[in-house]
């Protein structure tokens, strides 16, 4: 839909935002009817009873979907969110309130609610506020989705449909999506940063259902990136399309395997989500300065083979998982949580950081201002290694190739962490045999990245529509990796 | 907490879309507030507080449907925010399945009271609410050596809903929800921090079980200590009661409109056939007064009553909204589970360990997933051997795989334990010969 309530002179300048610095905080003032002048009142008050920090996280956002069911586009959805949260932080303590007017009255009385978890006389002022720069934009757009209407967007869909049915005649469904969303952020903190990001999404994910001698299969394909309507043409509708019609009719020949413990050659790409859940989640901050990872004593210790390196990344361009600043008005960073197979660092949001006496690493992100913000991953993937995926499957007897995800978890205590493969092959004798499916992998975290043996020079990021779970909160995020071999893990299966 | 002026609102968001080109319209109006207080270590770690509300407006527009919401409640911006919307739905295909339903299927009030909502909710003192969260921390705190940590937490929030269409309905619902929990964390076998976790939930804060909850946290993080995997095979297997709904999850989903309409269920062709055992009757049980997903009326207003899906093992019913309803041209039920009940057995989770001679005792699932066509499953499991029908070695790390129908086809007996505390009142629940695999 078009969207009214957008400032068309600036979403213009888009494209130009990091030139343009000046206008990124004015313009969101104006935005959100707000001046500094009630901003510092509301941080003086959130302090007013000892807090040693308060920030303050303003939010507009505006998401579009259209819906393909049974050959054509006939449903559209659209939603706006608007509100602001408090944070106010004594130590490592947190109070939060968030209103959904940003009126003085409410933002004060938001403020006054947030301020309770402080107790003490103290009172600390706000400084007084300057603008920090997006200094690289990693989404700047060339086209805002507030132009774009329905209208024009309802032929991608009908295309994937028709490309769908065309590809295979066995096709007897096609459920087709695209969602965009625009969020205008306006933070600003008690130590005087003050911030805007321009946050755009889009997700497009096509569900394929076919059916052969009685037999239903479905699969999907989806790409989501941080970019506008450019993001739209004719060869990611083709590569949609094609992924979810191969992806699909692999089902019909794959059988469960055998279940036990086995070698799993990971998959170029989705088999990030292997980082994700064993290692990703245990390595976020909050979770060590609590002492309740299975990671927490191995910091700066030998976890892994000297070949790999991790990253977690938030300055990958158009990455969905892409963080020009974080909710903690911290930059956008790259960072090596394992490098050269030693743990180099946790991923740390503002408490952690301060707990840890470092700089934070940019993760303290947030679902919405309802939220506040936790260490989140971004981008996560393991950097490209020197073998060749035909070598590493050839090194294996009896085990598993693992080729698409759905998806995972941890417990981020214990270290055991599963992902489910939609599907893969058998390997038997070094060779791809019969095609597998509808598994789900466990395995240890520690144990599992001290099992991978071999990493492929075949790296690729995964840019599905990831979204990550963690304290209540979904977040964007991205997965890559090269093919690799764990020595074992527990395939379920028949037995 | 619905106010006059909400409705107002709510009606006068509805007349306007009808005066702007659309022919038919359904308006839902949300409001809600919520508090929470976390502990850490007997420190308070997290508070938060707010309240906020919503407009959801559904557009019936020349055969075209489109649904928005908002929670910019300003008449001004309603007004563009609804234009905008009955502008994006004329550019969709024409859907002549997508109406409002048939009036004669509305819930048209005169319902007793279903207790769902409750009336201290807004004088609890914060005080109060702390205290609740700190004694559940103090029960955990120094009663082991090998804690790492302990966190606890108070929850309340109570939400409202005024609902109104063009072609009759108008209703109106709200609900409070109390939950108290307790996790801790503790030291383990090398680097392992197991953890676990106990909670209520209420309805009423008279009825929320304050004692006990740290002390059960506690319990159930310490007799994990030693987990490790056991040897693959079949297995009989118990699952307990904070984890049996996730089983029938997947059957639920199958009975959706839109999976069978979208052919993309395995309970696809099956009604009034006898899909599962015969000991499995399973009934959406919508009027139980004071439990959790009690209701008169669905998301489109059609009113609930007693519906069985399963009895005996024969499927009965699907879930069909108006939409599917209407492009299966069948009669539309209701559109959702309200709360689901199963013909339960005699013995507790005590009681069915006791009865299973070898087998594995299910306490919690890591991960996986299930395939919506076929009904294949794999999940990741936790728990416990049971020998001689006592718990013995604590498992993980392992994976149950197989078929929903197959599973349900092997369910050996149904508990009686329901958890008060959930609108799925599924107890722990005994399955002969699934495939688990570990060593």
């Amino acid at each position: 839909m078009l969207g009214s309530l957008a400032a068309p002179s600036f979403l213009g300048g888009i494209a130009n935002a990091a030139n343009d610095k000046a206008a990124g905080v004015a313009f969101a003032l104006n935005h959100f009817g707000v001046s500094e002048s009630d901003m510092q009142k509301a941080l003086a008050a959130a302090l007013e009873k000892g807090g040693d920090y308060a920030d303050l996280f303003f939010e507009h956002t505006f998401r579009n979907s259209i819906g393909l069911q049974d050959g054509a586009v006939n449903r559209a959805s659209s939603n706006i969110d608007f509100g602001m949260g408090v944070r106010v932080l004594a130590g490592d303590q947190t109070g939060y309130a968030y209103v959904e007017s940003v009126t003085p009255e409410e933002m004060l009385k938001a403020a006054v609610t947030a301020a309770r978890i402080a107790n003490s006389s103290g009172s600390k002022k706000p400084e007084n506020m300057t603008e920090k720069p997006i200094v690289k934009n990693y989404y700047a757009i060339q086209q805002p989705w507030d132009l774009v209407s329905v209208k024009e967007k309802t032929p991608y869909l009908q295309v994937i449909n028709d490309r769908i049915f065309e590809l295979d005649n066995r096709v007897v469904k096609v459920n087709a999506s695209l969602g965009d969303s625009t969020s205008h952020i306006l933070f600003c903190n008690s130590e005087g940063v003050i911030y805007y990001d321009y946050r755009p999404m889009v997700t497009l994910g096509a569900v394929c259902i076919m059916e052969q001698d009685g037999k239903i299969e479905n699969s999907y394909a989806s790409r989501a990136y941080r970019m506008g309507a450019e993001f739209l043409n004719d060869d990611i509708i083709e590569t949609i399309a094609k992924e979810a019609v191969e992806k699909t009719a692999l089902l019909f020949d794959a059988v469960k395997p055998k279940g036990g413990e086995m070698p799993v050659v990971m998959g170029a790409g989705g088999s990030g989500i292997f980082l994700h859940e064993a290692i990703g989640h245990a390595f976020e901050a909050d979770f060590n300065r609590k002492n309740i990872s299975i990671f927490s004593s191995q910091l700066n210790k030998k976890v892994c083979n000297e070949h790999i390196n991790v990253v977690d990344d938030g300055t990958i361009p158009f990455n969905r998982g892409a963080v020009n600043i974080d909710d903690d008005g911290v930059d956008g960073q790259k960072t090596y949580i394992v490098k050269e197979g030693v743990l180099a660092s946790y991923l740390h949001d503002r408490i952690s950081a301060k707990r840890y006496g470092i700089p934070s690493t940019g993760n303290g992100r947030r679902e919405s201002f309802r939220m506040m913000p936790i260490p989140r991953m971004r981008a996560t993937y393991m950097e490209a290694g020197n073998v060749t995926e035909e070598e590493m499957i050839s090194t294996v007897k009896k085990g598993i190739y693992a080729a698409t995800f759905t998806n995972g978890q941890v417990q981020i205590g214990a270290g055991d962490f599963t992902f489910f493969v939609k599907n893969g092959y058998l390997i038997e004798d070094g060779k791809l045999t019969q095609p597998i499916k509808d598994v789900n992998i466990i395995g240890n975290g520690p144990k599992a990245l001290a099992d991978i043996t071999m990493v492929g020079n075949n790296y690729e990021m995964d840019n599905g529509t990831w979204t990550c779970g963690k304290d209540g909160q979904s977040c964007p995020v991205t997965c890559g990796m090269p093919s690799a071999l764990v020595s074992k893990l527990t395939v379920g299966g028949e037995s | 907490m619905i106010t006059n002026d909400n409705k107002k609102l709510a009606q006068w968001a509805m007349d306007f879309a009808l005066k702007n080109g659309c022919q038919a319209s359904r308006v839902s109006l949300y409001k809600g507030s919520n508090c929470s207080f976390e502990v850490r270590d007997m420190k308070i770690d997290r508070l938060t507080q707010a309240s906020e509300s919503s407009l959801v407006i559904h557009l019936f527009a020349d055969g075209r449907y489109g649904s928005f919401s908002t929670n910019r409640l300003e008449k001004i911006e309603l007004e563009k925010f609804i234009q905008n919307g009955i502008d994006s739905t004329r550019y969709l295909a024409v859907d002549e399945a997508r109406t409002l339903p048939d009036p004669s299927l509305y819930y048209k009030g005169g319902g007793k009271d279903l207790e769902l909502t409750d009336p201290r909710f807004d004088s609890i003192n914060p005080d109060e609410k702390k205290g609740l969260a700190l004694k559940v921390c103090d029960e955990i705190m120094g009663k082991d050596a090998r804690i790492i940590s302990a966190t606890s937490s108070y929850g309340d929030d109570k939400n409202a809903s005024y609902m109104v269409a063009s072609n009759g309905f108008e209703g109106e619902k709200s609900s409070s929800t109390y939950t108290l929990a307790g996790s801790v964390s503790i030291k383990g076998e090398g680097e392992a921090r197991p953890e676990s976790y106990w909670y209520d939930s209420a309805v009423f804060l008279s009825k929320l079980v304050k004692e006990g909850i740290g002390t059960k946290a506690l319990e159930r993080a310490l007799r994990k200590i030693g987990q490790q995997k056991t040897a693959s095979g079949k297995y009989t297997m118990v699952v307990d009661n904070m984890n049996s709904s996730q089983l029938i999850s997947p059957i639920v989903s199958a009975m959706y409109g839109s999976s069978i309409q979208q052919k993309n269920s395995f309970l696809l062709d099956k009604l009034s056939s006898k899909v599962l055992g015969e000991n499995v009757t399973l009934i959406d049980e919508p009027h139980l007064t004071g439990k959790r997903g009690a209701r008169y009326f669905d998301n489109e207003g059609v009113r609930t009553s007693r519906m069985p899906l399963f009895e005996k093992g024969i499927l009965k019913n699907y879930y069909f909204d108006t939409y599917y309803a209407t492009k299966l041209a069948t009669a539309p039920t209701i559109g959702s589970p309200s709360i689901l009940t199963i013909e339960m057995g005699s013995k507790n989770i005590d009681g069915l360990i006791a009865s299973t001679g070898k087998g594995i005792l299910v306490t919690g699932f890591n991960g996986g997933n299930s395939n919506s066509s076929t009904g294949d499953f794999s999940y990741g499991v936790e728990g416990f051997l049971i020998e001689n029908g006592k718990l013995a070695q604590p498992i993980s790390e392992m994976n149950i795989t197989g078929n929903i129908i197959t599973l349900w086809n092997n369910l050996a007996e149904i508990g009686n334990d329901v958890r008060e505390s959930s609108s799925w009142r599924i107890p722990s629940l005994v399955f002969e010969g699934v495939d688990f695999s570990g060593l």
